[in-house]
């Protein structure tokens, strides 16, 4: 249900005029190849075709002093491939403040004990000291290694999260991590997340990636009876519950997932994820890179698919359906018409409230293309969107979503965001926390597209229905209507209003 | 299907729905590899055990769920108290990330930082091109009048030069020369975010102060709130209290209106702080005055240097603390307190008076910042309760001697204990082992509450899941009041709660309390 549109892509080519006329030269030059407006493709229109071009440079180094928004490769990898891994002590290994802004922000929902069995939602910092700096932290991590083993002996395995000075003293985890992973006959994995390494989250998740192959995979005998409808989902964090929403889904068509990564997961489902038949991806981005190894090394397909909204996941529903055969396709048609009720009726109480509002989105992963057909199915307009650390592919794929015309920023600047918004006006806004308190004081609606701003989940047909409430109340809350002081209305206005 | 159009779920009710339940028990038995269910259960009442507790206390590596976080947070903060600055961090970007998202959490307002995003290639030949360029894209983007810079650690890791790199900055034309740019560093490996705040005052004053004349304005006096969560409420009450006195005062360091703007179509980056003008002035203040002891101690040896008389007090919240700091005013301005504040101050006593039968004898767990911590127990003594168990991540050993002689002054404190540089991990097992009727912290103490029932009360950076409280003093008289008030709500539902029982517990529901 692709909503036919375009964008006004001369307004969007002035506001990037605009706005790198107020760089230095030098970071104008630089921010030039970040910011582009989409051109139309060749076939435009059909599915799975090319709906334009997002021609940006991607996944280099921020500029210095702009006001980056994105993160770094310890948030990539702590943040969000490990630290939702809920059976094993994530230790941030490094001074306390990374474990400390990072600890339960990211909602991952887990069931479990939290500090028995669990531990997601825990901060277990190493706290350097300048002692542990100067002399090196190895043997304080074997003291704390020994102590986790002593407090929480349930723990299933531990992860020595690296931040920055880790790398630059020479401290050497890799050592530490294989001698207590043999005394304490535990799955020990150092990650070599430091933040200074790579431009951003990226570098993290792709590190964290390679942990997983070089210090789990092929570790343990791993005892399983493997069937034929076994799939893993990846890239899937758990957010608010996305991936049970999911999850549901994919066990009513008849699919048996048999490890999810890594929201809710635990040590054992990642063990044996080579033994799927396949490898259902979600953030492409912050996983591809296992998935690609799993698929040379083991023979395990992947696919990308999109549980945001009905459009994308009815098509992706009959994409994985087609993977298994008539038997699974004949059950995931059942499954669409069974929701398709749900569905209806989600569109018909939300579209009329929200048909034809704009949304710019910034955000990290997969959302700045996944979730556009959502709001359409709603009915609504996405006029810009971009990406804090997306790679060239990304960009491609954005392509398959976006109109001709939208605007697009690759690692935008606190400066042109708030330029961008303001140029544009849109209805809703969506990106995260950082962003989220200028563009409510100007008066634009805004929704948390990190953290669902604590709501949730938004994947799946159940997590459709939340997402259509959760921009509803956003746009249509009266409080945007009191901004405004009466006695200091503009004459302008009380016209335009008396015309009506 | 449980959700439906007409009463959408969202997670809280939807994952109780039973097609959600059977699925997660499904998934638990089937793929997690989970212990078994008595191992769980046994192993988590072993938790509550005394044996456990001193094998806990006896940890000396491993910190977990501390109460604390690094220095830049507190220097980030710092800036933010001064007009239009903008906080520039030498060093990873990551980093400076999270300091915005963390104050945006508490404030639920923007939080501006920009870093100088450092990455490999900087590590190695260090981060001066990173400032040169940093600073001149801060200075033309977002027109502040001030770049504040601090570090992260791996600025510090690495040895950059702050002084050095600012300087040749200005040599190529980055900033003009005559732009302020102040320095502090920052290592993260070193004390905490109040240490952050000290060192970012501290630069800033040297900065506007060094190698200038002094002339001593009497009866003039610097106010230097710390880093403190409730500033939006709190430093707009002791302006009430100090106009009130008509005293000559400057803060130095104000962030409550940056964290407190308005909504009314317009973003402003900047908000409010300390004048750069009035900073320079400062400077002839008679006396520096610190509301929190802990987070200036560097700061105030400084205005000491340059020959200024300085106070220090812990938070001055509750009766005497406010007493004492009232009267240390009145001591230097040589203005008395006026009569309003005398009727203010016995309102407060009033109301303790009235609410003392379900006060007396509370037994409390405080944790939070070392000023924060002192004042909280020393309130809580002043209204008959016993503040069992004093936890600061962050204190020192000469906060510990200092709580403890505060707690040898009152009965009430006959039984308490002080557990400086200790975690909230630990004090779990301080709750189950000594239980206390209440527990004071932060946001993170949700997690104790959860665990071991003891009803938490919010009243310390950070809250992020509450609203607003912020934005209601604590310090003075009637901070006094909304924190006795805070304390009884928390009383009474929990008594309310618990005799709630149709026919079982409600004949001590009663209506009058």
């Amino acid at each position: 249900m692709s909503l036919d549109y375009e964008n006004d892509g001369a307004l969007h080519a002035k506001l990037i005029e605009e706005v790198l006329s107020q760089y230095p030269d030098k970071a104008a030059k630089r921010r030039k190849k970040h910011l582009s407006v989409a051109k139309s493709g060749d076939e435009a229109g059909e599915e799975g075709e090319v709906l334009s071009e997002c021609d940006v440079k991607s996944n280099i180094k921020s500029i210095p002093g702009v006001m980056t928004i994105r993160g770094c490769a310890y948030a990539g990898s702590k943040g969000v491939v490990w630290g939702p891994v809920k059976d094993m002590v994530h230790i941030s290994h490094g001074p306390v403040g990374c474990g400390q802004y990072s600890w339960s922000q990211r909602r991952n929902y887990y069931v479990g004990t939290t500090g028995i069995d669990t531990f997601g939602t825990m901060q277990f910092t190493s706290d350097f000291q300048e002692k542990d700096i100067v002399f090196g932290g190895d043997k304080k991590l074997e003291q704390i290694i020994d102590e986790i083993e002593e407090l929480f002996p349930l723990n299933n395995g531990i992860t020595v999260q690296s931040e920055c000075p880790i790398g630059l003293i020479g401290d050497d985890t890799e050592a530490v991590s294989r001698n207590k992973a043999k005394e304490h006959e535990k799955t020990i994995v150092p990650v070599r997340c430091e933040g200074f390494r790579g431009v951003s989250q990226s570098l993290g998740h792709h590190i964290a990636n390679d942990a997983i192959r070089d210090w789990v995979f092929e570790k343990k005998d791993v005892e399983f009876e493997a069937g034929p409808y076994d799939v893993n989902v990846i890239g899937d964090y758990n957010i608010g519950g996305d991936a049970w929403a999911s999850r549901i889904l994919l066990e009513e068509i008849g699919l048996r997932v048999v490890g999810n990564w890594s929201g809710d997961a635990t040590l054992a489902e990642i063990e044996r994820a080579p033994k799927a038949k396949l490898n259902l991806i979600h953030c492409y981005r912050s996983m591809n890179y296992i998935c690609r190894h799993m698929e040379e090394k083991y023979g395990v397909a992947w696919m990308e698919y999109n549980f945001f909204g009905p459009s994308q996941i009815e098509t992706s529903l009959r994409n994985i359906a087609k993977h298994f055969g008539p038997e699974i396709e004949e059950k995931t048609e059942k499954v669409i018409a069974k929701y398709r009720p749900l569905v209806d009726a989600v569109i018909a109480k939300y579209r009329p409230r929200l048909e034809g509002n704009t949304v710019m989105l910034y955000v990290g992963g997969l959302r700045p293309r996944h979730v556009i057909t959502a709001y359409e199915d709603l009915g609504m307009v996405i006029v810009g969107t971009g990406y804090e650390f997306a790679h060239n592919d990304d960009y491609q794929r954005t392509g398959h979503y976006v109109k001709n015309g939208t605007l697009i920023y690759d690692d935008v600047t606190g400066y042109e965001l708030e330029k961008f918004i303001e140029g544009v006006r849109p209805n809703l806004v969506g990106s995260g926390i950082k962003e989220k308190y200028p563009v409510q004081k100007m008066g634009i609606p805004f929704r948390q597209m990190h953290s669902w701003d604590y709501s949730g989940p938004y994947h799946g047909y159940d997590g459709f229905a939340i997402f259509a409430r959760d921009v509803d109340l956003a746009i249509n809350n009266p409080v945007w209507g009191l901004y405004q002081a009466p006695w200091k209305e503009s004459p302008d206005r009380g016209r335009a209003i008396a015309a009506e | 299907m449980p959700q439906s159009a007409e009463k959408i779920l969202d997670h809280a009710p939807l994952f109780r729905e039973p097609e959600y339940r059977q699925m997660l028990a499904e998934k638990k038995l089937n793929f997690e590899c989970p212990h078994a269910d008595q191992i769980v259960a046994d192993q988590g009442e072993f938790t509550k055990t005394w044996e456990y507790r001193e094998k806990n206390l006896a940890r000396e590596a491993l910190v977990v769920n501390p109460a604390k976080a690094c220095q830049p947070l507190g220097a980030v903060f710092a800036a933010a108290g001064f007009e239009r600055t903008m906080s520039f961090v030498h060093g990873s970007q990551g980093c400076v990330a999270y300091y915005r998202s963390h104050l945006s959490r508490h404030f639920k307002e923007p939080a501006s930082a920009v870093s100088s995003s450092m990455t490999e290639d900087a590590a190695v030949f260090g981060g001066l091109k990173n400032m040169v360029d940093g600073l001149a894209n801060t200075y033309q983007l977002y027109d502040p009048k001030m770049i504040a810079v601090s570090t992260t650690c791996m600025a510090e890791v690495i040895g950059d030069d702050l002084h050095s790199f600012i300087q040749n900055a200005k040599d190529e034309n980055s900033v003009p020369r005559d732009f302020d740019v102040p320095f502090a560093h920052t290592p993260a490996f070193v004390g905490s975010h109040v240490d952050g705040y000290d060192g970012m005052v501290k630069g800033i004053l040297e900065h506007f102060w060094k190698g200038q004349e002094r002339t001593e304005a009497k009866g003039t006096i610097n106010i230097i709130p710390g880093f403190d969560g409730f500033c939006v409420g709190n430093n707009r009450e002791l302006k009430r209290l100090l106009d009130l006195m008509g005293v000559s005062y400057t803060f130095i360091q104000d962030a409550s209106d940056q964290f407190d703007t308005p909504s009314d179509g317009e973003y402003r980056m900047y908000d409010g702080g300390t004048n750069i003008e009035d900073v320079k002035k400062a400077l002839n203040a008679e006396a520096t005055l610190s509301l929190q002891y802990y987070n200036t101690r560097k700061t105030l040896e400084y205005c000491e240097q340059v020959g200024q008389a300085t106070a220090s007090f812990h938070y001055p919240l509750g009766v005497q603390a406010t007493d004492e700091f009232l009267m240390e005013l009145s001591a230097i301005s040589g203005k008395e307190i006026p009569e309003t504040i005398r009727l203010e101050r016995g309102r407060l006593v009033d109301a303790m008076a009235d609410s003392q039968s379900w006060l007396h004898g509370k037994k409390y767990a405080i944790y939070g910042d070392p000023d924060f911590v002192h004042a909280m127990a020393r309130f809580v003594m002043e209204t008959g309760g016993e503040p069992t168990h004093c936890l600061a991540t962050n204190g020192t050993s000469a906060w510990e001697a200092e709580m403890e002689e505060l707690l040898a002054s009152s009965p009430f404190g006959k039984d308490a204990q002080v557990w400086a540089g200790k975690d909230l991990w630990a004090m779990r097992s301080l709750l189950f082992t000594e239980p206390v009727d209440l527990l004071i912290g932060n946001s993170y103490g949700k997690y104790l509450e959860r665990d071991t029932g003891t009803p938490l009360i919010r009243l310390m950076f950070p809250i992020f899941d509450r609203h607003h409280h912020h934005r209601f003093a604590l310090m003075g008289y009637q901070g006094g009041l909304r924190v006795l008030t805070t304390i009884l709500d928390k009383i009474f539902d929990k008594l309310d709660r618990e005799t709630s029982q149709t026919g079982v517990t409600d004949y001590s529901y009663d209506l009058t309390r």
